[in-house]
């Protein structure tokens, strides 16, 4: 019963939930007062003023006065919530948020898999321990990772609930993206737009290791890739 | 039967037993909405061409000067239309005048002009498409056909139009009192003049 | 030249164009310029589709309720569309993507513009038809061809197009991609032809409005329903040709070998999203506005009061459709596109917010000291407006450009989406449908039946999509075919059953409104001219009206919700009723306070 009526987000794993998480409750706390005033008056009045014998409505046009005052407070309250996003917005998805000692990774989405390109031992996307695979994420916890994200087909988007984290994936484009995970464990990334007949099923395992488990796993994926 | 018509005697002013309007009669106040709707339209496709052009330049594959676009005649082509913008107002100017003669020879160089520019563009469209420039050649290819493609389509119309005023002018059809469908087919192909100057400015010359 | 007459007296030797039509039937019914006859075209055309739509969600519901089960009926279909009864991924995308444009342009756009648009402006301003009857005609046959072209996608090899109903390129202009080639051609070419109808109506309503309204009609008299069809006519003026553009551009990647969105010849699949928000939010005020103004016109008559505060409601349709062209980013703050932009996105959007807000409080302040009568048509208004409250809150959480990383593409959106559409346009809908039913047809919709569709879909209505909110942040993705792939939406199955259910029981009950339509065209209680006691000319005129409408023309003295007035010992005064002991317009008296 509670998944039905519950309005507290899952569990999350990563720092954009202390960035997001809070946005999300203030908005919800402001509008849901809104709901039940607006709800509750229109309850009320639709009992009170309910046509019965010998009754008149009243005959009145508006009020001035009434109108300023509503209008000023929804107007204040909205500039405020944007105001409070704003930060978060700009530390998620600017250029300037991505911290500087963040891992790089490449992810390139297709249909209907992602592939992710890792740095190899020496930390550098580009050079020849490189290595790529399919349908898994491996990231070390409570370290920043940035994605480069690039789709070779359709418009993709990676979206790993646990984190937070959505970017669209779009061909001819590379665009960052990157996250601090905070939990060890294992999540799952689903593609959250239509890109086909297979859309429903472009998921992917995202675990998030230790760091001594992450560069045990890296060395022993770069030594297979030494092997071939 | 036209309900303006049975309201008022003279049809090309306003409806006179309504609310104040606009303050002109219905088929002119008809063409200048629906030439808004128009100019989204070509500012749909004016601004991909740009978009794709000048905020990708790196992108962007083949410039105008590379292609084997026909400036000087197109330049001249532009001139003709431009021309057929004066006979438009001319006639209008006639009509206005209840000079019929003088109505019917310049709704009629009007026409015959616009069929002309018409006939220009599809020489060229030809021309290019002999030289391989064809609408997959990259994305100027993409943009030049759709612009001016559509432009020339409207010109058709409007040719077709501008062709069947002339004809219920040779019949007698417009007075000095009633000649809304001269000023409203004018109307039009000024609009069609004006976006083939800045095609022209835009597509060919920068 | 002589000026406009002003003058009053100058009226009085005018006569109105009301007549007996006696053409024969193809001109009357089939080949009709009279605009009442085109509304009711567009509204036969427009429930079709409306039913098309919902049964596609049906099929939508029962895949994500019952995944891996067979359709009921599905061993029916061919199988290219199901395997044994099961639906197949393809025919899913299909279902997606029609149901969406569907409701979207062949049935909520076409219900309060081409429906209610068509019949009520002339009526409601007191113009004896449109300005262009024929350009009118024009529009619904050129609308008729567009949406049996959409059809046709069902009916060719591939199927229909499956990009979802916002058609994202490069998806939609690839064929390889998606497995589906003629059916996204005809997607294109059917949007291109049914603008050609919306820009059609639009010129003609905006051409009435300005210069046909009757005497003493001044602008601040007209009733909100026409100021919101007037605006909306405006914004499909100007936003449907940008529509028109992006689906030509798609069209010939698709078939002529442009590149426009294709990013390996340097084109830009940003470019349709651009494009096609553009055009993409404007419409989606022109699919709530119609409502905001009919339910305006039918709260103030069920309070039996003026609109409270009249000058702040125009101020606000007109308000809302300034601010609806500045905001369309908002659908994109995940693409890709710069951040920067998203920030202004994001705070244009939530001013937009504002003079929805003024509305709801305008709506709470009219029933506020009113004397309420609730007939059918009463219920669903004050439905729309609650339901409309939930669908506006929800907008707050993705307006917040941070919050709608999290929720962006999931079923919150869907939530959102429908609290607007179906809480606030459909329930407006239903409720102009049963109001101005009798005037259309001569005969009351039965009003016990009424109430029970009422109820039933309420409830059921509620039960489907205020769910949607849940699945959204629990991260429940949008568009896809089996939710039990991930783990983590496995343990939101049984919501997702429930909300199947639900949506069974309300597309079933929508078959009671269905018979009442139906039957009530035959058998209906014969409608008086004024059954609900309402102040607009329409009202004066018989039910029907003739063709022509009105005998003589009228003249106004008044605004439309005069209710309870005491210039007057009934609680209604029609707009073209001369105010006792003096000719010319009752100056309401402003507020106290």
């Amino acid at each position: 019963m509670g998944k039905f009526l519950s309005w507290m987000l899952p569990t999350g794993a990563s720092t954009f939930v202390g960035d997001i998480d809070w946005i999300y409750y203030l908005i919800l706390a402001v509008t849901g007062i809104a709901f039940v005033l607006v709800e509750l008056a229109l309850v009320v009045f639709l009992i009170r003023y309910r046509k019965r014998p010998g009754r008149k409505a009243t005959y009145v046009h508006g009020s001035t006065r009434a109108e300023i005052v509503w209008t000023g407070v929804t107007a204040v309250v909205v500039v405020i919530i944007g105001l409070l996003s704003a930060p978060a917005w700009n530390k998620i998805k600017g250029r300037e948020g991505v911290p500087p000692n963040a891992m790089p990774i490449g992810i390139e989405a297709k249909q209907f898999e992602w592939n992710v390109t890792y740095p190899g031992p020496d930390g550098k996307l580009g050079t020849a321990d490189d290595f790529t695979i399919r349908g898994q994420l491996h990231v070390p916890v409570d370290r920043p990772t940035v994605a480069m994200l690039t789709s070779q087909d359709a418009i993709h988007s990676f979206f790993v609930p646990s984190f937070r984290i959505k970017q669209d994936a779009v061909p001819g484009m590379h665009i960052r993206v990157w996250f601090q995970p905070t939990k060890v464990g294992e999540y799952e990334l689903g593609c959250a737009e239509l890109c086909g007949l297979g859309h429903y099923r472009m998921r992917a395992v995202v675990t998030v290791h230790t760091q001594q488990d992450y560069d045990r796993w890296v060395a022993s994926q770069a030594h297979s890739v030494a092997q071939r | 039967m036209a309900h303006a018509a049975a309201m008022h005697d003279d049809v090309m002013l306003p409806p006179s037993s309504r609310a104040a309007g606009a303050g002109v009669y219905n088929e002119k106040l008809g063409m200048w909405i629906f030439l808004g709707s128009e100019v989204m339209f070509f500012t749909a496709l004016i601004g991909t061409y740009v978009i794709l052009r000048f905020a990708h330049p790196d992108a962007w594959i083949g410039h105008p000067r590379q292609t084997p676009l026909n400036i000087p005649v197109t330049a001249v082509n532009t001139f003709l239309l431009i021309c057929s913008s004066v006979t438009m107002v001319k006639a209008f100017a006639a009509a206005q005048d209840g000079l019929q003669q003088a109505l019917r020879l310049w709704l009629l160089a009007t026409a015959m002009i616009g069929a002309t520019f018409v006939g220009v563009q599809v020489y060229e469209y030809t021309h290019l498409i002999e030289k391989g420039f064809v609408p997959s050649q990259g994305l100027f290819g993409s943009t030049f056909y759709t612009m001016t493609g559509f432009h020339g389509f409207h010109v058709t119309i409007g040719v077709i139009c501008m062709t069947f005023v002339t004809i219920k002018a040779f019949l007698g059809k417009y007075s000095q009192t009633d000649h809304r469908g001269v000023e409203v087919i004018g109307l039009y192909w000024h609009f069609v003049d004006l976006v083939w100057i800045i095609l022209f400015t835009i597509v060919y010359l920068i | 030249m002589a000026t406009t007459a002003t003058d009053t007296s100058a009226y009085t030797h005018d006569h109105g164009h009301a007549h007996v039509d006696d053409r024969p039937f193809i001109r009357k019914y089939i080949f009709s310029t009279d605009h009442k006859i085109i509304g009711i075209q567009f509204l036969i055309m427009s429930l079709t589709f409306l039913l098309l739509g919902g049964t596609l969600a049906m099929v939508m519901r029962w895949q994500l309720g019952f995944p891996g089960k067979p359709l009921p009926g599905g061993t029916l279909l061919p199988e290219t569309y199901t395997n044994n009864g099961v639906v197949l991924p393809e025919f899913y995308n299909s279902a997606v993507t029609m149901h969406g444009t569907f409701m979207v342009f062949f049935a909520i756009m076409p219900l309060l513009v081409g429906v209610f648009g068509n019949y009520l402006i002339p009526l409601k301003i007191g113009a004896p038809d449109m300005a262009f009857p024929r350009i009118n005609m024009a529009s619904f046959w050129t609308a008729v061809p567009a949406g049996l072209l959409m059809l046709a996608g069902f009916f060719v090899e591939g199927g229909s197009a499956a990009a979802g109903w916002t058609s994202y390129a490069p998806l939609s202009a690839r064929s390889d991609l998606t497995g589906v080639h003629l059916g996204q051609i005809f997607w294109c070419l059917s949007l291109i032809i049914l603008g050609l109808s919306s820009i059609m109506g639009s010129f003609n309503y905006i051409t009435t409005v300005i210069n046909m309204r009757a005497p003493g009609m001044n602008w601040f008299r007209l009733p909100l329903s026409i100021w919101a069809l007037f605006v909306t006519a405006c914004l499909v003026l100007l936003a449907i040709p940008v529509l028109s553009g992006a689906a030509i551009l798609l069209l010939f990647d698709q078939t002529i070998g442009t590149h426009f969105f294709d990013p390996q010849a340097g084109g830009q699949p940003l470019l349709w999203q651009h494009l096609f928000w553009f055009f993409g939010h404007p419409e989606v005020y022109i699919l709530i506005l119609p409502a905001m103004g009919m339910a305006s016109d039918i709260i103030a008559n069920g309070a039996r009061k003026p609109i409270f505060g009249y000058t702040s409601m125009v101020l606000a349709i007109i308000s809302i459709g300034f601010l609806g062209w500045g905001v369309w980013g908002h659908h994109m703050f995940q693409s890709g596109m710069n951040p920067t932009l998203g920030t202004t996105f994001m705070i244009s959007t939530l001013l937009i917010a504002v003079p929805s807000a003024i509305k709801t409080f305008n709506w709470l302040g009219t029933i506020w000291q009113g004397n309420i009568t609730f007939h059918v048509p009463m219920l669903h208004a004050l439905a729309f407006v609650s339901m409309f409250v939930i669908g506006g809150l929800s907008g707050v959480f993705m307006a917040a450009s941070p919050f709608d990383i999290y929720i962006h593409d999931t079923y919150f959106i869907v939530a959102h989406l429908h609290y607007v559409l179906f809480g606030g346009s459909l329930f407006a809908i239903f409720a102009a449908v049963t109001y101005w039913y009798p005037k259309m047809f001569g005969r009351m919709m039965n009003p016990f039946w009424g109430r029970v569709h009422f109820w039933l879909t309420l409830v059921f209505y509620n039960f489907t999509f205020f769910p949607m909110h849940q699945l959204g942040l629990h991260g429940h993705m949008r568009r896809i075919y089996d939710p039990t792939q991930y783990a983590f939406l496995r343990e939101m199955q049984p919501v997702n059953q429930f909300i199947s259910i639900s949506a069974f029981c309300l597309f079933a009950t929508q078959f009671l409104f269905a018979a009442n339509f139906i039957l009530s065209w035959f058998k209906g209680e014969k409608a008086p001219n004024n059954p609900w006691l309402d102040n607009g000319l329409e009202w004066t005129l018989p039910s029907p009206p003739p063709h022509g409408n009105f005998a003589t023309v009228p003249t106004v003295y008044r605004g439309p919700y005069e209710y309870s007035s005491p210039h007057s010992d009934l609680d209604y005064i029609p707009q073209n009723v001369p105010t006792p002991g003096g000719a010319g317009a009752a100056h309401p008296q402003p507020a106290g306070d």
